[in-house]
């Protein structure tokens, strides 16, 4: 059976900077189960691209093996994609980066993906601060394997077949903070209103900017006493805070409930605004965040929002001191030095 | 007892402890008799240690040019008391043991059949130097002193060399040149023996260099445009990415900004490394790895998907002795079969087999041009011998009107021109595909990289024929690059023999020496060296038309054999193999060995 997805869109839809409609940041029709948590992600990021006017061929997507690295292929379908190997992304991603600086690297994976076969370069592209947004699907199991638990699935967890999981979990923003990580954000797929700001702050954030979103595996991690359940996950959510992205020279139009009011201006110039729900915590100190992750733990409580953000951080391009045209726009001149140079060398060698 | 007296033509052999500072002074007595014009060939037979367990220097002088190994010591430095018995025993009858006698050598070493050089080397070096780090070190220079005495070395060589080798530290010249003069007279102060192994004067190499195999590759990457390496280190390819950031220092630096137009990452492990240069290459920059069998193991998944999706890359494979760990700092050709199909699935990858540091530079730099014609990896298979020890070679040379070949790659206007972009449309019917580096066009030529099955609009299907008419294309690209890869060498116009002799990498040294040792046998055998994978026509032609061809490699299980028989459908009882797999370079000697034992078996096999 083939799915094919109407190209018919009213002629009267909005279009954003570029004159461009949402329908064009979206990608084929998605063949995951239906109410998978990962496709209102992929929604997310098409909004978010949408509204960060992004040139769909100056983003790159990347991703590795499973249910979440799928995805690439539902959204942003006029991006250049690349399908790598199970839990390699980061590295695919770094070459690709230090290829073409002008691009925009948005890295999707999954608990499988990232917290076990791929913990290795999970770790070390945070510790290059490679620029890229990294988000997590994470649903505690192995979809396309049929549901086996992972690396994240929480201590005492019950899966679809009753057995409770012996293991620790993997906390990947605790990890993540611990190693330096520049951005750290936790969401929750259900929550649009919160993951979208985050989505386009870390668009705009200079450094590894990631993201785990906690989304729930309809099909295999969705029953009672599963702690990665729509139920359950609805049930712990402590939010940090409301978040709002405003990109650079916007006039600032959303209101705030409640709460005390905090703006981060970005690297770019953009503000990301948040209403601060818990007066312990600090984004911009580590120790703080850190704590807070702890102590939600503790709580068992999924805490959600920008939860650390350094920006005083170089990036790999900087650390490595690369020069300002895109590595791969250099040419014969620029790059092979001649006959001429051969001589002294091989006099050297005499 | 004496032999004829031996010009130009023997073997050194240095004994030493790891980490004493001997590599520098053996180099200087081996560089001295390339200054002076003669072929001269040294191995660094070094153990898998930083400080501490026994090394050896060999030095083969050879007027003649032989520059493979050669069996037999004609003379032993014996400076390392650990090795010291079995260094002994190690010279051939009637050669000659230059040793330490500040301590008394065990009578139960001695031998009638070998002259003795004593030198108190330790005695001299106390008495002249009161700072412990220069007893060391000078003990060495003082032996290479006692050498040059000896063998009758033309002094002024030295004065040539220290200079260059201390340019802008020229105060360390005097002392090192002091530390040869009281070796030399010591010699001729105290020696009175024979001694018949002599080096005199000769204009042999012309414009020839001596260095490494490993430093040219890295060179070779710089003038073939590589902006990009990704790497994790392991002997013996450390040497590869560490010469590529020297040139790159010298030759990458931006004049006005200081930045550099090159990026060198160290990755976490070997997966990490191809995967970041898969990314790079992906993106249309050039970008390469270096690495070790252990390290192509593990880069095996990520070279199917290369084959498989596409992407140029360029891997140096500098391949060194035994499956695991095996012996990390000996030499071996045992990766053919392992580089050629690396990956699980049907695959083969492109191999190019240098033999020389000025074939590492070019095929190095080639390497970049191929895979970007072919849109897939391109594994260069050095080996420890060649990358870690120094040859002589040609010198470098470039032809500046040589553009580097990018290969099929759509730009703005190309793709402004097509209707609709199939990036696995076999539009020109070679195999080869037309791709898009990401951010070309705002509206055209985006699609999606993926090792999963896709049809020629890079669509996912699991669709069968789409999976097959793909797999059929690759073979139609395989048997394209036939016509790109580097030509095999002849060594004859025609052929003079039913019997030819195929080899290829490092075992080109002895091979051709073997070659000459049949002649003088009066047996004829036409050579060929091959340099890559692919087969070439020429390849194919010599196994044809050879009744029987002996084939030379540095393995146990005869991969190159292996790989012809599967890739031409050669018969085995056509080929017979010529092997060493003890971890050092193979001998003339040795090939000469095996070829006359398995031509008496042929012979006995085809008068029954």
């Amino acid at each position: 059976m083939t799915f094919i997805k109407p190209k018919f869109r009213h002629p009267d839809l909005p279009k954003n900077k570029l004159g461009y409609t949402l329908s064009y940041y979206e990608g084929a029709l998605s063949t995951l189960c239906a109410g998978c948590g990962h496709d209102s992600i992929s929604a997310a990021i098409i909004q978010s691209a949408f509204e960060m006017n992004i040139e769909p061929h100056k983003l790159a997507k990347l991703s590795g093996i499973g249910c979440s690295s799928k995805t690439p292929t539902y959204f942003l379908g006029n991006s250049h994609g690349f399908n790598s190997v199970h839990g390699r992304m980061p590295s695919v991603a770094t070459g690709a980066n230090m290829a073409n600086k002008d691009l925009i690297y948005l890295g999707v994976s999954g608990d499988g993906d990232t917290a076990s076969i791929g913990m290795g370069q999970f770790v070390h592209v945070i510790r290059r601060n490679l620029k890229m947004i990294y988000i997590v699907m994470n649903n505690g199991c192995y979809g396309l394997t049929k549901g086996q638990d992972s690396a994240t699935a929480d201590n005492g967890s019950i899966s679809k077949a009753g057995i409770v999981n012996q293991f620790q979990a993997i906390d990947l923003c605790g990890l993540a903070i611990e190693l330096g990580a520049t951005f750290v954000a936790q969401s929750f797929s259900g929550d649009k209103k919160q993951l979208i700001p985050l989505i386009k702050a870390a668009m705009a954030h200079n450094g590894f900017a990631f993201i785990n979103v906690i989304s729930p595996c309809v099909t295999f991690n969705n029953n009672k006493g599963s702690t990665k359940s729509y139920d359950f996950v609805r049930g712990h959510l402590e939010a940090t805070g409301t978040f709002d992205f405003v990109p650079e020279m916007e006039e600032i139009t959303t209101t705030y409930e409640s709460g005390e009011k905090h703006a981060i201006k970005l690297h770019d110039g953009s503000l990301l605004q948040f209403n601060k729900l818990d007066s312990d915590w600090d984004p911009l100190d580590r120790f703080s965040a850190m704590k807070a992750v702890h102590q939600a733990r503790e709580k068992n409580e999924i805490i959600t929002g920008l939860l650390y953000l350094n920006q005083g951080a170089m990036d790999l391009h900087e650390l490595v001191n690369t020069c300002d045209r895109p590595l791969n726009t250099l040419k014969k001149e620029d790059l092979c030095p001649g006959n001429g140079a051969l001589a002294s060398i091989n006099a050297g060698l005499r | 007892m004496s032999d004829k007296l031996k010009i130009n033509d023997f073997v050194v052999r240095f004994a030493n402890v790891n980490g004493t500072g001997s590599a520098s002074a053996n180099l200087l007595f081996c560089k001295a008799i390339f200054r002076m014009g003669i072929p001269v060939t040294p191995k660094n037979i070094f153990p898998s240690n930083i400080q501490g367990l026994p090394t050896w220097y060999e030095v083969r002088v050879s007027e003649k040019g032989y520059l493979g190994r050669r069996d037999g010591i004609d003379l032993m430095v014996a400076v390392n008391a650990q090795s010291m018995e079995a260094d002994i025993k190690s010279v051939r009858p009637g050669g000659y043991l230059l040793y330490d006698s500040s301590k008394k050598l065990p009578d139960h070493y001695r031998r009638d059949d070998i002259y003795f050089i004593p030198i108190p080397l330790m005695e001299i070096c106390n008495e002249t130097y009161t700072d412990a780090r220069l007893r060391l070190l000078f003990k060495n220079i003082i032996y290479v002193g006692a050498l040059a005495e000896l063998m009758q070395f033309d002094f002024s060589v030295f004065e040539s060399l220290l200079g260059d080798q201390f340019k802008g530290k020229e105060k360390l010249i005097a002392p090192n040149l002091n530390a040869l003069k009281l070796g030399s007279d010591f010699i001729k102060a105290n020696y009175r023996g024979t001694f018949d192994l002599k080096v005199e004067r000769r204009d042999l190499l012309k414009d020839a260099i001596m260095t490494d195999g490993n430093s040219a590759c890295g060179l070779g990457a710089i003038y073939g445009g590589a902006t990009f390496a990704a790497w994790y280190p392991i002997t013996p390819s450390t040497s590869v990415v560490e010469a590529f950031m020297e040139y790159a220092d010298e030759f990458r630096e931006e004049k006005e900004t200081g930045k550099r137009k090159v990026a060198i990452i160290q990755a976490e492990d070997e997966l990490a490394a191809i995967g970041m240069v898969i990314g790079a290459n992906w993106n249309g920059a050039r970008a390469f790895t270096a690495t070790s069998g252990p390290g192509l193991s593990l880069m095996n998944e990520f070279l199917g998907l290369a084959y498989f999706a596409e992407i140029p890359l360029v891997l140096i494979d500098v391949q060194r002795t035994g499956p695991s760990t095996g012996m990390p700092t000996r030499t071996q050709q045992s990766d053919i079969l392992e580089a050629a199909y690396a990956s699980h699935g049907d695959t083969r990858h492109i191999l190019l087999f240098p033999s020389t540091p000025k074939e590492c530079f070019d095929l190095t730099a080639t390497a970049f041009d191929l895979s970007e014609q072919l849109q897939t990896p391109v594994i260069l298979m050095t080996d420890l011998d060649l990358g870690m020890n120094d040859h002589i070679s040609e010198p470098f040379s470039w032809d500046d009107s040589k553009e580097y070949q990018r290969g099929k790659v759509l730009d703005y206007d190309d793709l402004e021109e097509i209707e609709r972009f199939g990036r696995y449309l076999d539009v020109d019917n070679d195999g080869i595909t037309y791709r898009t580096i990401p951010g070309t066009h705002p509206t055209k030529g985006s699609f999606f990289t993926r090792g999963t099955s896709r049809d020629e609009y890079a669509a996912y299907t699991e669709n069968s024929p789409a999976y097959q008419r793909n797999m059929d294309r690759l073979v139609k690209k395989w048997i394209t690059a036939r016509e790109y890869v580097p030509s095999s060498q002849l060594y004859q116009v025609e052929n003079n023999s039913e019997y030819g002799i195929l080899f290829f990498g490092t075992s080109q040294y002895a091979a051709e020496e073997a070659m000459d040792m049949l002649k003088e046998e009066k047996f004829l055998v036409d050579g060929l060296r091959i340099k890559s994978f692919p087969f070439d026509q020429i390849a194919i032609d010599f196994l044809q038309s050879h009744k029987y061809i002996f084939i030379v490699e540095q393995n146990r299980d005869a991969q190159m054999k292996s790989l012809i028989m599967i890739e031409l459908g050669i018969s085995a009882e056509k080929l017979i193999s010529v092997l060493n797999y003890d971890g050092l370079p193979i001998t003339a000697t040795n090939i000469v060995h095996q070829i006359t034992h398995s031509l008496e078996r042929v012979e006995k096999y085809t008068t029954v």
